[in-house]
């Protein structure tokens, strides 16, 4: 008895996800709710759990795929069942490259052993001239298909452009007991070299250096989903909202001392104290006396919203996130700060539900995570502003005519400039920093 | 509601234009104190009097030209040829003056020539013949083949309307057997634009005229093997909505052009021309013309049915052409 593996709906709106990664090769043994799989929506990227203990027996669906939900793109079987031999399902996606091209010449296979004849595989020495029409050679190139893999019902053989799509369509559906299993996968099969260095990388932030195979002198390497979304959106915002930018330096001395003082009150109740939370706390009243800054534009109508939402960019192996923080106005210092440890750990590990990525309507990044004195960021579409953190460092400032040593903090405004005037801008900021820099109590 | 037939829907267009516009008169052989040989404008002399509905002379020539000089002092005539099969008497008037008057004096000619094409009513080689080839080549001609009531008034409206010269193709099979229910109101139908009759994914037929109902049929017996047709009417050959044609094409990637006039330099030639320019990297096969043969058309009956397309005929090189 196998149990299906299927590709879960990550939230409403969404149809359909890419399958990033298997976290099993075929054969290999899983724990129920172990993770079996990476994949990756519009919305978020998850890992997701193996629905049944036991060893993993086929993969249909490879790496690269976009599948519909539902789709069944794996099975687990019992413990010690053993997958069916000959099967190539485990085997990489056949090259996308659509023409035959006279690419690294196969090895030449080894003489055939009459006793084990039986495992050559099927279309490699041989390469048939498959009979087909100009579409199927149009969608064959677009979709990385090797036509000879497909079997043509037409007259004499040929593919038609039914047996294309169905066949292309095949991928994201369970594969029929006969049909070859590796799917046609759209996109990232590169050459041999190249496939190497966007294997998995190791984990932790840092993306390792680019490795250039010996004679190369660039490596191609498609986007992935995240990264062509960001890519879009913040062409789409650049594009959208004139952005203007205002800095401020705040004294972070104050706000030092409150973390120092409630440390470990807050550690009691299981939750690290971040700089994180002062600083939405201070933009929420920020908001609530500027809600120009927590608005959107739609055509000539400026929305202002009563909910203040924040987003927090959580950057990641290969791109980031921005998972929100519902209605921080009405959190308390504790319930921010959980909230955004939760968000954070939960988009680190990959667990974020598409519901904890929407409705944002103002987005705070920290910039001074990784270094920077300030940054100016792009607006997170549709909202009108974003705050940048820089790194708290400590300056020497003169305060009454002495110079001091402090912690400043660089905070910069990344602002639509249709709706919001640099005076807005200055005036929420002032807000900002007046409720960082108020006396500890 | 009544229903109206595809010959009364030319007659109400023309009666229509007549009642709103001064300028719009009728001449032709028979069209007066007979209303026409196939009662086309019955009733006409009656409501417009002599001046406005014109009987002539057994001479089409001089029917077009009056009625292209008519046109170039300012009137909108309507010409009617008896059978269009003798349009070719003033092939000279239409070609060389109505056609090319706008372009060489700055001067349209709006006029209407229309007439009974087709066969399928045993009337031989003289009385259904589809002559639409003949003026398909002629830059500053206009032609219009409707196949419903619907378009067969609403064409004839827009002819009229239209500042230049349109050959208006009336398919006689369909005079009395399409009948359909019409809106009260005024209404054209855009010259220029086809129509899409049956939607489908795996195959297009393009066709006109009466072969409509045939692509129709044939369609409906296809569909019991599971080959779903579309249809596309073209309405109108000059200009030919090359849209339409090229977007059915890339749809279905499968393509059956289907006429009436006869094969080798039939209208279809320029349909698979354009598709073939066009749409080439979207076809999955062969583009087919399924028209007559190249002989004039039969009298005797069963000669004639071998020589017409038949729905039979259509549903084989479907089928054909499905399984390529």
């Amino acid at each position: 008895m196998s149990v299906d593996v299927i590709m879960p709906q990550m939230g409403e709106s969404i149809a359909e996800g890419t399958i990033v990664k298997w976290l099993k090769n075929v054969g290999d043994k899983v724990e129920r709710d172990e993770p079996l799989f990476e994949i990756s929506t519009d919305k978020v990227d998850a890992e997701i759990p193996s629905p049944a203990a036991g060893t993993l027996l086929e993969v249909l669906v490879t790496p690269g795929t976009t599948v519909e939900i539902n789709t069944i793109v794996g099975r687990i079987g019992a413990a010690g069942e053993t997958p069916r031999a000959g099967k190539p399902a485990d085997t990489p996606a056949p090259s996308a490259a659509p023409k035959p091209a006279p690419a690294p010449a196969p090895a030449p296979q080894p003489a055939p052993v009459p006793s084990t004849a039986t495992a050559t595989a099927p279309h490699a020495g041989e390469r048939t001239v498959v009979r087909s029409s100009p579409v199927v050679q149009k969608i064959a190139a677009e979709h990385g298909v090797d036509i000879s893999l497909i079997d043509g019902t037409g007259e004499g053989g040929r593919v038609t452009k039914k047996d294309i799509l169905s066949y292309i369509d095949s991928a994201s559906r369970p594969s029929v007991a006969s049909a070859p299993a590796p799917a046609p996968a759209v996109a990232p099969t590169l050459s041999a070299p190249a496939a190497a260095t966007a294997a998995p990388r190791a984990a932790g932030n840092a993306p390792r250096p680019q490795v250039f195979p010996a004679g190369q002198d660039e490596v191609r390497e498609p986007m992935s989903i995240m990264r062509k979304k960001i890519a879009e959106h913040m062409v789409m915002s650049k594009h959208t909202s004139p952005h203007v930018y205002t800095i401020f330096e705040v004294d972070m001395n104050e706000v030092v001392k409150r973390r120092e003082a409630m440390k470990r009150e807050y550690a009691g109740e299981g939750v690290k104290l971040t700089f994180l939370p002062f600083f939405i706390e201070a933009a929420v009243r920020g908001i609530k006396e500027y809600p120009i800054i927590n608005s959107s534009v739609d055509g000539d109508t400026i929305i202002y919203k009563k909910t203040v939402n924040v987003g927090i960019a959580v950057a990641l192996e290969n791109g980031l996130i921005v998972p929100v923080i519902k209605h921080a106005d009405q959190m308390n210092l504790l319930g921010l700060a959980r909230t955004a440890a939760d968000l954070g750990e939960r988009a680190r590990t990959k667990r974020l539900v598409p519901d904890d990525v929407q409705g944002g309507t103002f987005t705070i990044t920290n910039v001074g995570v990784f270094g920077g004195t300030f940054g100016l960021p792009i607006i997170n579409q549709p909202q009108a502003a974003i705050m940048g953190l820089g790194t708290i460092t400590k300056r020497p400032v003169v305060i009454d005519d002495a110079i001091a040593i402090r912690p400043i903090v660089y905070l910069s405004l990344s602002y639509d400039h249709r709706i919001i005037d640099g005076a807005d801008a200055a005036r929420f900021l002032t807000v900002v920093k007046r409720e960082l820099e108020k006396p500890a109590a | 509601m009544a229903m109206t037939t595809y010959v009364d829907a030319i007659k109400e267009g023309m009666w229509e234009e007549m009642e709103k516009d001064d300028r719009v008169f009728i001449l032709g052989e028979d069209v007066g104190i007979y209303g026409g040989a196939f009662k086309v404008t019955k009733g006409m002399l009656d409501r417009f009097g002599p001046m406005r509905v014109i009987d002539t002379p057994i001479s089409e020539s001089a029917i077009v030209g009056a009625a292209i000089g008519a046109a170039l002092v300012g009137m909108r005539p309507v010409a009617e040829m008896q059978f269009i099969d003798f349009i070719s008497c003033a092939f000279d008037q239409i070609v060389n003056f109505a056609a090319k008057c706008r372009y060489r004096w700055g001067a349209g000619v709006p006029i209407v020539v229309r007439g009974p094409c087709g066969g399928g009513v045993h009337g031989g080689p003289f009385h259904s013949q589809n002559p639409e080839a003949y003026f398909f080549n002629v830059p500053g001609l206009k032609i219009v083949c409707p196949s419903t009531a619907y378009d067969a008034k609403g064409l004839i409206k827009a002819a009229i309307r239209d500042p230049d010269p349109v050959l208006y193709f009336e398919h006689k099979y369909l005079y009395r057997r399409i009948k359909e229910e019409l809106p009260a109101e005024d209404f054209v139908v855009p010259i220029g634009k086809a129509a899409l009759r049956r939607e489908g994914g795996d195959l297009s037929i393009i066709t006109y005229g009466a072969m409509v109902y045939k692509a129709l049929e044939a369609a409906d017996e296809l569909a019991k093997d599971g080959v779903d047709v579309e249809v596309l009417d073209l309405r109108t050959l000059l200009p030919m909505d090359e849209e339409a044609v090229i977007a059915t094409a890339k749809k279905t990637s499968k393509v059956i052009v289907l006429h009436e006039a006869t094969k080798t330099g039939g209208p279809g030639g320029e349909v698979v021309a354009r598709i073939a320019e066009k749409a080439f990297e979207y076809l999955d096969g062969p583009i087919v013309r399924i028209a007559p043969p190249d002989t004039p058309v039969p009298y005797s009956p069963p000669l004639e049915e071998a020589f017409l397309p038949q729905t039979g005929d259509i549903v084989a090189a479907a089928r054909k052409l499905a399984a390529y």
